[in-house]
């Protein structure tokens, strides 16, 4: 028989599973650059998250009350194991701490006006508190993080609460970034280093190395405000379960917990992608932790990363959650991503500047470049007046507003007059992944995988 | 009522501070002494007006921590990050200091007799330290502007990443640590160092120290860096 009688077919283009086209662009990329990709926002790769869970609704055996005629409170309290002032807010999703430097001024500025008027907290960043936002915010969370830019005690005494920063969820184990295009005269200043430097913050506190460290420390800023003011201690999602418990070992009056979905404005890759734990994940742990120890109620909880929407927070708070804080979600209810900015009464099409980025609006992460096309996440002149306080405080308290409404429709649902009723009896899962990490059983099922047999 | 003293051993620590805070600066007290500290933590931390509190014993962690135109003596040894994040004022640690001594200080002056931990100076932002004795390794990490006279020896890795401040050092450098360096002496910096000498009340001759700035190679990533540690 000759070779001629079964002709080679084309060969069907076949791509490598290991060595797909991002993999191959990722090892070009290095050998061109002898460096790693640095970007912003949080991990992007596919996490079991809060969508895996739906709620079980009253019926018979529960009773639901009237969507809009009946009481359903989101008050939250946080801050009361040791405080003098706690914190009350009138919805349980707040602002999640996001620098003056990563963000303009105007940014800040928004989101003081829109959690204020909304009744939530707003919280600084690397770098310091900015007149803006103190102004602007009537609840702002003041955080002391390992670089301690601009550090000062006279804004501790202006602060409402103090939020010791351990780590964060795109960067457990890391410091802030700030490549030098962000590096403007003004935040130059504030974090006293030289004007375009490319900035990297410590990722250790400079004067205490461990949790019984860690407990002096907060010691340091009760005294120091005459035990007023509530101590967040936030930590980035690993190993939840210890850290936590550590955190209120620690005197903790509250303790944030910030899931691997959690955004940044600058970090390595490898960083946002392969280090740390899902929010879903996290938030069991951490709960647990509490359970543990007896401090559920004591000590609040905040859970951040990759919450986006209503249900989002409903499911956080039914898994015992005393509030949410959302980074990326409130910069895109500012715009981020979108494909035009609102300037001077006319919508203005920015598509160029994402493609000048290399992107394109849905796609972008260059928050690093301080290039952004709709004027968020930059310290430009020119593109920070792409979006003024007022439509950014306008859109975000829409979206907060929305946020809230959907929890308070999914809470009467399941018959609760307060969002802080929610438990974890009111889940299930939809995937083995989720049912295992939020130990929650798999829908139609009393499974839950590590916990109950088949 | 320009003095007042207080007795750790009878009057809880949340009361002085409180009293540091509230009364001294409404009711004009001016010097405040407190006896038998026992290594307490937080003396004195938060000073918001030009007080003078003198700690007649050793000191805990964070002594005269975040200072605002206070002055505090220690007549003792100091715990871990005594003056951190000082803005103003003073602080002198007769004895000792352990670790983190000045962290992250954006003003005023610290002055340490004897030998300070690890980490003396670590993020300094500003304002000055005088040790008289030797400072331990990582000392003055990431210091971002400021000035450390040493009068003794330093240990591993000095001013490792170190950004805009100024190190002077009479004795021994076991190492530097990444971009810092040994930059000649100026009549500008022999004039600094004896003013520094002078504040603290410290006799050395200035033409026996050498200054360690930073390279300022580390400012932008350069991907052709050496990657040594």
């Amino acid at each position: 028989m000759s070779n001629n009688e079964h002709p080679a077919k084309p060969v069907v283009k076949e791509e490598s599973f290991g060595y797909d086209r991002k993999t191959i662009d990722y090892i070009r990329n290095a050998a061109a650059h002898g460096m790693y990709e640095i970007r912003g926002m949080g991990a992007k790769r596919q996490l079991p998250n809060f969508d895996d869970l739906v709620f079980l609704g009253a019926s018979l055996s529960r009773y639901p009350l009237e969507g809009y005629r009946e009481k359903c409170s989101t008050k939250t309290v946080l801050g009361t194991r040791f405080a003098k002032k706690p914190i009350e807010l009138d919805i349980p999703i707040t602002i999640a701490g996001m620098s003056f430097g990563s963000l303009s001024a105007n940014v800040k500025e928004a989101l003081g006006r829109a959690a204020t008027s909304v009744g939530t907290s707003t919280t600084t960043g690397d770098g310091g508190m900015t007149q803006e936002e103190r102004q602007s915010s009537k609840t702002l969370v003041y955080q002391c993080l390992p670089s301690r830019y601009g550090f000062n005690p006279d804004d501790v005494r202006r602060a409402d609460a103090i939020e010791m920063v351990i780590g964060q969820g795109a960067k457990p184990g890391g410091g802030g970034m700030l490549l030098g295009q962000k590096v403007s005269p003004r935040v130059a200043k504030m974090r006293t280093l030289p004007a375009g430097i490319d900035q990297r913050s410590a990722c250790r506190h400079p004067d205490w190395t461990g949790p019984d460290d860690l407990a002096i420390k907060i010691h340091e800023m009760r005294e120091l405000t005459d035990w007023e003011k509530p101590i967040y201690v936030k930590v980035g999602a690993t190993r939840t379960f210890n850290d936590v418990k550590l955190a209120v070992h620690s005197g903790a009056d509250v303790v944030v917990v910030d899931g691997m979905q959690g955004g940044t404005a600058a970090t390595q890759t490898c960083f946002i992608e392969h280090v740390g734990i899902p929010t879903l994940a996290a938030v069991r742990q951490a709960v647990d932790a509490l359970e543990d120890l007896n401090m559920k109620g004591k000590v609040q909880l905040i859970v951040s990363g990759g919450i986006r929407t209503g249900p989002d927070v409903a499911k956080a708070l039914a898994m015992g959650a005393d509030a949410v804080s959302i980074g990326q979600g409130v910069l895109i209810a500012l715009g981020c991503n979108h494909d035009s900015y609102y300037q001077n009464g006319a919508h203005h099409d920015a598509t160029a500047d994402y493609a000048a980025l290399g992107t394109a609006p849905g796609y972008c992460h260059h928050c690093h470049t301080g290039k952004c096309p709709v004027g968020i996440t930059t310290q430009d002149a020119v593109l920070e007046q792409r979006l003024t306080p007022e439509v950014g405080a306008r859109h975000l308290k829409n979206y907060l507003k929305t946020l809230n409404m959907e929890l308070t429709t999914i809470a009467r649902a399941c018959g609760k007059q307060n969002v802080h009723h929610l438990e974890r009896e009111d889940l299930v899962a939809l995937t083995l992944e989720a049912a295992a990490m939020a130990r929650v059983p798999l829908a139609g099922t009393s499974w839950i995988p590590g916990v109950s047999g088949f | 009522m320009e003095r007042m003293s207080f007795d750790l051993a009878q009057v809880p620590l949340r009361e002085v501070n409180s009293f540091l805070h509230q009364e001294a600066p409404a009711k004009g007290v001016r010097q405040v002494a407190v006896t038998n500290p026992d290594g307490a933590h937080n003396i004195a931390v938060g000073l918001d007006c030009p007080v003078e509190v003198e700690v007649h014993g050793h000191a805990g962690y964070y002594a005269g921590g975040m200072n605002k135109t206070g002055t505090v003596t220690i007549f003792g040894s100091a715990g871990t990050g005594v003056a951190e994040n000082m803005m103003s004022g003073r602080v002198h640690v007769k004895g000792f200091a352990s670790n983190g001594a000045g962290a992250s200080m954006h003003g005023g002056l610290l002055v340490i007799d004897g030998d300070a931990g690890l980490r003396c100076g670590i993020s300094l932002k500003g304002g000055d330290i005088v040790v008289g004795g030797s400072v331990g390794s990582f000392s003055a990490f990431m210091a971002q502007a400021g000035r450390m006279v040493i009068c003794g020896d330093a240990g591993d890795a000095l001013g490792d990443s170190l950004y805009e401040a100024v190190l002077y050092v009479r004795g021994n450098i076991k190492s530097l640590g990444a971009d810092a360096q040994i930059e000649p002496m100026s009549e500008a910096d022999y004039a600094t160092v004896k003013e520094l000498l002078d504040a603290a009340g410290m006799q050395h001759d200035p033409h026996d120290f050498k200054r360690v700035a930073s390279a300022r190679s580390l400012y932008h990533w350069n991907a052709d860096a050496d990657q040594e540690y």
